[in-house]
Parts: structure tokens; C-alpha cells; sequence
């Protein structure tokens, strides 16, 4: 192409760059965590302080591994259901190998990566060459693991906990690395936090700025249309699924290591926290939209209000009030919010 | 002729979707596939696109006889076709579907910034006048999704376009767009296969019209041996006007 580069159309000038900021998916959270942040704030002291900070990330880190991968998911048009009850899969696999049948830590994560892939894998596979709905394939897969996680734990140990992982060879190091803490200023910070940045910044520029990641926005706007430009849909959904399980192992991995325990019935429950954190993140329910980064916002909208409740010193059973309020608002600005960005102006 | 079918059909069971179809397109050429509903147009383009193998008849591309297995195989000899429906993705924006599964990169990356310049090159190249490159496609009219995905054929190096009625879901004006591109990938020395059933937007555009009825040819004609109101009447079948026309007609 010898063409100069081209000059902008002169009936773009107006698009300034408030509408530029304003289109994007993750909008809704940015302004609910500062409208969150600000609340929690003024009211406590503790709540800003950064012993506060790290207290409230913690919880936002291992819940945003695990919305950002299924914020990836949801945008590629598909639902895992499994995510929450695969961390306790996970993690249970790695204490009961390290306890009970002399594995070291290292080959314990290892088998548990494994496994871990392996369902995630089977999920993405039953998912494309059924066509069946992945709500209905992964609750199946959710339900399996449960039972597994439970008969399998009782079986082993007669009770419905593994414990003692931290009489484990190669305990310390994988601590150190997954589970440990880093002191900035004086405060101590969950390794946890830096993993969560880590997977928030690696899934935005896949999703952003490399092929698979036009790929994902693809298959889960319209898969027909994908397919029929030569995209590997089936193998992007299935890597997807993948994607998610990784999660799960890292997150169970990481709580295994930090409680040197694991109960059974850990994770039922959590995979809607994930899928409303990527919602309040800017995800569609019907694919093809969203943001990593935005799911990791929503995290953090999470992790403020668990800890910011119990700061305040009120019933954390408002908690679950608080979420749903959030999850309301939140898709209905991103509605408001998309319709805009749609919106044609000629 | 870059592509040319002699004597081609096709059944399914039992059914003869298409008979002994012969037609031809050369480059810098559009050939007009008209008929109406089950007139075996939709057949007729799977074929020649690579969705479908035909039974009977030859099918040549550059003078060699073919038999592709699939889509991708027809693309790689440089048949492309722009369905009804597109293939576009509502929701992304305008330069992320022209490079869909052909993303040019840069190192790993996907490279973003040489994919928002071709692509805004590529669709002014073609005289189409999109706003930004970076709204989402959703948001274009359907004249202008169609000269996208036209665009974005030619820049891939399609030598023949095959269109599946373009024009069918469009107004008036905005059908004169998606002409006036049709024409514009002619001179670029395209051989563009036009299917439609409206002889109105094939006879200005087109250099030769087949006409399918009922699965099998009523002739290919040359623009300078059929009139427009031939074509039309050939199209609705005259006799058959005539007789609709004295069946409505007030007792």
C-alpha cells in the first residue's frame, strides 16, 4: 500500500475522548469501585489504611484470578460452572498427595495442573461437540466434583478435611512463592495480590492485542460467523475452559498452601461469585463483550465490601444485599453504556 | 474464464437440487445468477464455493478441472464469497472483522496498529466512506456491512467474489451502494459472481445472466442479446404473469 495515511474523516472530530473512555466495557466498575471505595473510606479509617488495603485485596486477589479467567470465558460466549468447586479439587488434591502418599509439593501442584486440565479440557470438549448449552454441561461437571471432592476426601481420611501439608517436603518454597507475603512500607501484602495482577495484565493483552484474543470476542459474538472465516472456534472455546481450570488450580494452590488444609466442600458456591464479579466487570451474559481488567475491578468491589462491612462493624450478612444491589446497578449502567457506544451518529 | 462449470448438478437423496448448470465468469466480468426462491441459486454457490460437491458435470478454475473439499480450499484459489448473512460480528469493532482469522501480527502480538490502517486504506481504496474504523459493526447500515466484507474479500486477494444476494434485505439507495462496489471490484479486474432476484439491480451491473428455474438452466445470456424486459419476463416467468394477472383480475 502506497496510500498516505490517512487523515481522520472530519465527522469523527466530535467522538472527544470522554466518549472514547465512556464506550468502554469496564466503565460500570471503575465507577462503583470509586463510589465503594469512597463510602467504606470516609466511614472507617482502618478501611484506608494500608494495613486496610491489604487486608481488603487479599480476598479481591484470589477471587479475581478466578473472575478475570471467567470474564475470558463468559466473553467467548460460554459459562463454567465447575470453576469454584475445581479450586477445592485442586487444592485437595495436592494436600492429599502430599500428606498421604509422599509426593513432594512440587509434584503434588503438579498432579493436581494435571487433573485441573484435564476437566477443563473434558468441559470444553463435551461443550463444542455436543452444542449443548455450557450452563448445563459444567453444572453436570460442578455436581460430579462435588461428589468426588467429598467421597474421595472421606474415603481417604474418614473425615471431610486434609490437613498437615505443611509437614511436606518442599513446603517452604511453594509458600514462599504462592502463599507468602511481601512487606512494602511496612505492611504486609499477600503474594496472592501480585498473582492476581500478573493474570489480570497477561488475560487484558491477550484479549487485546494478540489473534486468540480477537478470536474469544469472536466465537462468543457469533460462532457461525467466526467459523466461517477460518476461525478455530472449537479450539478456542475448549483452550477457554482450559484457561478457567488453570485458574482454579492456581487459586485452590494458593489457598491450600496458605491454610495447609483443605476442606471438602470448599469453592461450592463461588462460581457465581465469579461470574457476578466479570458481569459487574463489563462482561455480557450472551458473550462477545466484556473486560479482564474490568472482572478484576469487580473483584476488588468484592473484596472492599466483604472487609469494609466487617470494619464498619455491622452484620456481615448484609454482605450478600450489598452484592446484589451492586450486580443490579452495574449491568444496568453497562446497558446504559453500551446503548451509547452504539449508538450511530450520523 | 477463471471459473467455469459445464453441465454441473447435484442431488440430495432424492432430491435434484441443481441439472446440468453451465456457466462461466472471467475476470474484470460480473456474471448474474438469477431465480427465484428454489431455483437452485443457494446450491448452484455452494458448489462453486467449496460448501458443497457437485455429482455430475465439471467444474474448472483456470481452465483446470477442481473439486474442493472445503470452503478454505476455494479460498486459497482465490474464490471468495460474501454470504446473505455476512460473517461479521456485531459487537467488534470495524478493523478487528476485516482481519478476523487472518490477523496480521507482529512477533506474538496481534498487530493492532497496522490492522486499523489497512483496514481504513483498504475500505477508502474501494471508495467506502466508514466514519471510524473503531465503531462496531453493529452500528453500520447494512450497505455499508455489505462493502465491508466486499473490502475485505478483495484485500485478501480474492480473484473471483461470489455474492449471495447483496442487494436482497436493502433499500433502494442503499443497493445502488453495494452496485456501485460490485462495480468498482469489477474494474479492480474481478470476476464477480452476482446472485440475486432482482433482474433491476442485474441487468446495469452485469456482463452475462444465467438463469435458473426449478434446479436446471433457462440459458446464459450476454448483456447485448437480452433486454431488460426480457430478462424480467424470462425471470417471472411471462407466461405465468400473464395468467396470475388474469386470475386477479375483477369477475
Amino acid at each position: 500500500m502506497t496510500t498516505a495515511p490517512a487523515e481522520a474523516d472530519e465527522r469523527v472530530a466530535h467522538v472527544g475522548l470522554a466518549r472514547r473512555l465512556l464506550i468502554r466495557p469496564e466503565l460500570g466498575a471503575v465507577v462503583g469501585l470509586v463510589a465503594v471505595f469512597t463510602f467504606f473510606a470516609s466511614q472507617s479509617p482502618v478501611f484506608r489504611s494500608p494495613a486496610g488495603i491489604a487486608n481488603w485485596l487479599d480476598p479481591a486477589a484470589t477471587l479475581g484470578i478466578m473472575a478475570v479467567a471467567v470474564a475470558l470465558l463468559m466473553i467467548g460466549g460460554e459459562f463454567d460452572l465447575s470453576a469454584g468447586v475445581l479450586t477445592g479439587t485442586s487444592g485437595l488434591i495436592l494436600v492429599t498427595l502430599a500428606t498421604r502418599f509422599g509426593f513432594d509439593v512440587w509434584s503434588a501442584m503438579l498432579v493436581g495442573l494435571i487433573v485441573a486440565l484435564a476437566v477443563g479440557f473434558a468441559n470444553g470438549m463435551i461443550v463444542t461437540r455436543t452444542k449443548l448449552p455450557s450452563f448445563i454441561v459444567t453444572l453436570g461437571t460442578f455436581l460430579m466434583l462435588q461428589g468426588v471432592n467429598l467421597g474421595v476426601t472421606k474415603a481417604i481420611t474418614g473425615t471431610v478435611q486434609v490437613s498437615g501439608l505443611r509437614r511436606a517436603e518442599g513446603y517452604d518454597g511453594a509458600a514462599a512463592i504462592f502463599a507468602g507475603t511481601i512487606h512494602i512500607g511496612g505492611t504486609s501484602f499477600r503474594v496472592a495480590i501480585l498473582w492476581w495482577i500478573l493474570v489480570t495484565a497477561v488475560a487484558t493483552w491477550v484479549l487485546m492485542r494478540t489473534r486468540p484474543g480477537n478470536w474469544i470476542f469472536a466465537v462468543g459474538g457469533n460462532e457461525q460467523a467466526a467459523r466461517a472465516v477460518g476461525v478455530p472456534a472449537a479450539r478456542t472455546k475448549i483452550a477457554l475452559f482450559m484457561t478457567t481450570a488453570f485458574a482454579a488450580w492456581l487459586v485452590g494452590s494458593i489457598l491450600a498452601l496458605r491454610y495447609t488444609s483443605v476442606q471438602a466442600n470448599i469453592g461450592i458456591g463461588q462460581e457465581f461469585i465469579y461470574i457476578i464479579a466479570a458481569v459487574i466487570g463489563g462482561c455480557l451474559l450472551t458473550g462477545g463483550y466484556g473486560s479482564a481488567i474490568g472482572a478484576a475491578f469487580g473483584a476488588v468491589i468484592f473484596g472492599m465490601a466483604d472487609k469494609g462491612i466487617v470494619f464498619l462493624g455491622w452484620d456481615a450478612d448484609w454482605f450478600t444485599f450489598f452484592l446484589g444491589a451492586m450486580l443490579l446497578l452495574a449491568t444496568l449502567a453497562n446497558r446504559l453504556v453500551r446503548r451509547y457506544a452504539e449508538e450511530v451518529k450520523h | 474464464m477463471i471459473l467455469e462449470t459445464r453441465g454441473i448438478g447435484k442431488t440430495f437423496g432424492s432430491v435434484l437440487a441443481l441439472r446440468d448448470v453451465s456457466m462461466g465468469v472471467a475476470a474484470g466480468q460480473v456474471t448474474c445468477v438469477l431465480g427465484d426462491n428454489g431455483a437452485g441459486k443457494s446450491t448452484l454457490i455452494k458448489i462453486l464455493s467449496g460448501v458443497h460437491q457437485h455429482d455430475a458435470g465439471t467444474y474448472l478454475v483456470d481452465g483446470r478441472e477442481v473439486r474442493f473439499s472445503s470452503p478454505r480450499d476455494a479460498l486459497d484459489r482465490g474464490i471468495a464469497t460474501v454470504y446473505q448473512d455476512l460473517a461479521m460480528i456485531p459487537l467488534m469493532s470495524v478493523w478487528r472483522n476485516f482481519f478476523l482469522g487472518s490477523e496480521p501480527r507482529k512477533g506474538l502480538a496481534f498487530d493492532v496498529a497496522k490492522a486499523r490502517r489497512v483496514a481504513r486504506e483498504e475500505l477508502r481504496a474501494m471508495g467506502i466512506d466508514i466514519r471510524d474504523v473503531d465503531q462496531p459493526v453493529g452500528t453500520l447500515s447494512g450497505g455499508e456491512r455489505q462493502s465491508v466484507a466486499i473490502a475485505r474479500a478483495v484485500h485478501f486477494g480474492a480473484r473471483v467474489l461470489i455474492l449471495d444476494e447483496p442487494t436482497s434485505a436493502l433499500g433502494v439507495k442503499q443497493a445502488g451502494v453495494v452496485l456501485r462496489y460490485i462495480a468498482r471490484a469489477r474494474d479492480r479486474g474481478l470476476g464477480v459472481v452476482f446472485i440475486t432476484h432482482n433482474p433491476h439491480h442485474a441487468y446495469p451491473v452485469g456482463d452475462r445472466f444465467l438463469l435458473l428455474k426449478r434446479g436446471t438452466t433457462l440459458g446464459q445470456y450476454a448483456k447485448q442479446d437480452i433486454t431488460p424486459q426480457e430478462l424480467t419476463a424470462l425471470m417471472a416467468g411471462g407466461a405465468e404473469l400473464e395468467e396470475l394477472a388474469h386470475e386477479l383480475r375483477r369477475e
